[in-house]
């Protein structure tokens, strides 16, 4: 069943969600309110959405460095999420993670992870677990181009077809690792088909385009929970801002972001075709958009109002218990 | 009570945790063995059989053979273990830390801190380490050093079979993950080891002679080196208290401080390099908290500060040995300002 009324807008509110919370830690990181690093996940938001959609709370994923968007898609905590980014008391990760290391665990976001390629090995184990306890979770990994570079991905995707796992491997090609583009590292130019050479069927999406990754990504998850094991997508798209914000950008083309922002914007589209096919009007939309941006408004100004964490919690949660 | 081979207690206490708790399982390279084989299956238990047995008794889903793929085993035993799971994940030999460390140190051990309390890590790395089996630079290595240094990870080296079982069963229930350091030269020493459960705290070292001239640490196998050469000197009227602290992280420090403000003098005694060990971190330890105690300087007996050589006159002139240690004990009780 393709994307209905409700899940359309649904699908849309998580999307302005993601992007109006990038933009907004854009806005507050240029302001010096977030220390540290950012990378803004803006331009992809269809993939994560497209495939938390197909998700229950107790699947699994585990995310990237780029990994706002799919804690926000996951049902992680938007108010929470903030904080832990601005580095204040309440924060997803009690001020201990950060953007690089945002997590949902509670709702089965099981973290983002600095370590490029460091992922999918982690789902390979959630995916075990949901095999070994008989339950009928999958796992899915979100990995970049650039990821699917590094020999944990590989070790990861054959382990999963060895041993059968209800493993997604979700490949975001935004066309760059970090300044390198992606038809330079990534050798066999195509990551579906490395991935479907270890084994496992392997989809092709043009990630700015919600109905289809939609389609697609349930797919794959009906693939998982029958037993049919791994299954992997490879989702191409384009990220509006840089590697990490402060990112000047110098390898890409002249206008190039100003174009692929125009042509390749998941937003405006999904807007398009659905008041094309009737599944929502511009007034609905906009009255999305309005309340969307109240309540990012309100999450950031509650964090910038929130107080920084107690340095007395340095040596809480190194381990269970007292060492 | 049974007499039990350290391999035999290793096994022993996988096998009666799995029996208690359905969420333990078994994950490595031929953990059984003849996996899409024409052969048998189980027909390793391990490289060195430590886990043999185990599949015949709870099947492939909870005793899991996997490809030669340690960073794989390595983040799927941490994922399993962040979703429900209580994995003990083997690592075959601990010179193979360098394929996998990413998933260990980054990931694992992490966890929990990175996601402000909200995630625990309840794995097991059961690893081999020790030199003397020939087995060139590759194959012979204790990298316990590496893996105390960690913050969020635990570290056992248990030294006999008694000890073996009781602290492999508290590290498989432990919350964090803990790395096993099986010491390849102890797998078929033996002791009393009794048939139920126990389980040995972390962080309580072990006094294997009592002794008040000279203080000897010894880590994993050494151990055994430093109560020989204890033993020897007794003959002479020499005492010395030798403590085996039985993890590195947890350490016990204050029984080592304890020991050398009464004896004044300590040596310590691993089979890593020289700089950054084991050895070296008790020494700045006790020289940081029990300075005032100190008689003569304290004297470090490690393997040398190069990769482990295969000819075996070269091996044995890397390892530390009872001589060298014996030699450290004189020089310290021989001291004077």
């Amino acid at each position: 069943m393709p994307l209905d009324k409700k899940q359309f807008l649904q699908a849309y509110r998580t999307m302005r969600t993601i992007r109006d919370f990038e933009y907004r830690v854009s806005d507050e990181f240029g302001k010096g309110n977030i220390p540290g690093f950012l990378h803004l996940y803006a331009g992809q938001e269809a993939i994560a959405t497209g495939m938390c959609m197909n998700l229950d709370d107790d699947d699994y994923i585990v995310s990237t460095h780029r990994g706002h968007g799919h804690c926000i898609a996951k049902g992680g905590d938007v108010g929470d999420m903030m904080k832990e980014i601005m580095a204040k008391q309440g924060g997803s990760c009690a001020g201990k993670g950060g953007s690089m290391h945002i997590a949902a665990v509670e709702k089965g976001m099981l973290g983002a992870n600095a370590i490029v390629g460091g992922g999918p090995p982690l789902i390979v184990g959630a995916a075990l677990s949901a095999k070994t306890l008989g339950t009928d979770r999958v796992g899915v990994s979100f990995t970049g181009d650039g990821g699917s570079n590094q020999g944990t991905t590989f070790e990861a995707m054959n382990l999963a077809v060895v041993l059968q796992l209800p493993a997604i491997f979700l490949f975001e090609n935004n066309g760059y690792g970090e300044g390198t583009a992606a038809g330079y590292a990534v050798g066999s130019r195509d990551i579906a088909s490395r991935a479907a050479a270890f084994g496992m069927p392997a989809l092709k999406v043009d990630g700015a385009d919600i109905f289809a990754v939609y389609d697609t990504c349930k797919k794959a998850v009906k693939h998982c929970r029958g037993g049919k094991g791994p299954i992997a997508i490879e989702a191409s798209i384009t990220r509006f801002r840089g590697h990490f914000e402060g990112d000047a950008q110098a390898y890409r083309g002249a206008d190039e972001v100003k174009r692929l922002m125009k042509e390749m914007d998941c937003l405006t589209i999904a807007g398009a075709q659905a008041i094309r096919k009737k599944l929502a009007t511009r007034a609905q939309l906009n009255a999305i958009d309005r309340d969307v941006a109240a309540y990012i408004d309100e999450s950031a100004k509650a964090a910038l109002a929130a107080p920084g964490p107690d340095v007395s919690e340095l040596l809480t949660d190194v381990y269970s218990s007292a060492y | 009570m049974p007499i039990k081979t350290y391999r035999q207690a290793i096994n022993e206490a996988m096998a009666q945790e799995m029996r208690r708790d359905s969420t333990v399982i078994v994950i490595g390279e031929d953990v059984a063995g003849g996996a899409g084989c024409a052969g048998e299956r189980d027909a390793y238990g391990g490289v060195m059989g430590v886990t043999k047995g185990l599949f015949p008794e709870f099947g492939e889903s909870r005793v899991i053979d996997t490809p030669i793929t340690e960073s794989a085993i390595m983040g799927a035993a941490a994922g399993a273990a962040q979703t429900g799971l209580r994995p003990i994940a083997e690592l075959m030999f601990m010179d193979f830390l360098g394929v996998c460390f990413d998933q260990i140190y980054n990931q694992a051990a992490k966890f929990r801190y990175m996601f402000g309390g909200k995630a625990q890590c309840p794995m097991v790395v059961r690893t081999m380490a020790g030199a003397g089996l020939r087995g060139g630079a590759q194959h012979s290595q204790n990298l316990t050093q590496m893996v105390t240094m960690v913050p969020g990870l635990k570290v056992v080296c248990p030294t006999n079979a008694y000890d073996a079982k009781g602290l492999l069963v508290s590290a498989i229930r432990d919350n964090d993950c803990v790395i096993f350091v099986e010491d390849k030269f102890l797998y078929d020493t033996s002791c009393e080891v009794p048939d139920e459960l126990y389980t040995i705290p972390f962080g309580e070292a072990n006094f294997l002679r009592e002794g008040s001239d000279v203080t000897i640490v010894g880590i994993s196998n050494t151990v055994h080196k430093a109560v020989a050469v204890a033993d020897r000197l007794a003959a002479e009227g020499i005492s010395c208290d030798v403590i085996d602290p039985r993890t590195t992280s947890p350490l016990d420090e204050e029984a080592i401080i304890e020991s050398v403000e009464t004896t004044g003098r300590l040596v310590v005694v691993d089979e890593m390099t020289p700089r950054c060990g084991i050895a070296a971190d008790i020494s700045s330890i006790v020289a940081e908290k029990a300075f005032g105690a100190l008689r003569a300087p304290i004297r470090k007996v490690t393997a040398a500060h190069s990769p482990i050589p295969f000819a075996p006159a070269l091996e044995d002139a890397w390892m530390p040995q009872e001589s060298d240690i014996e030699a450290a004990v004189r020089s310290v009780l021989e001291y004077r300002r």
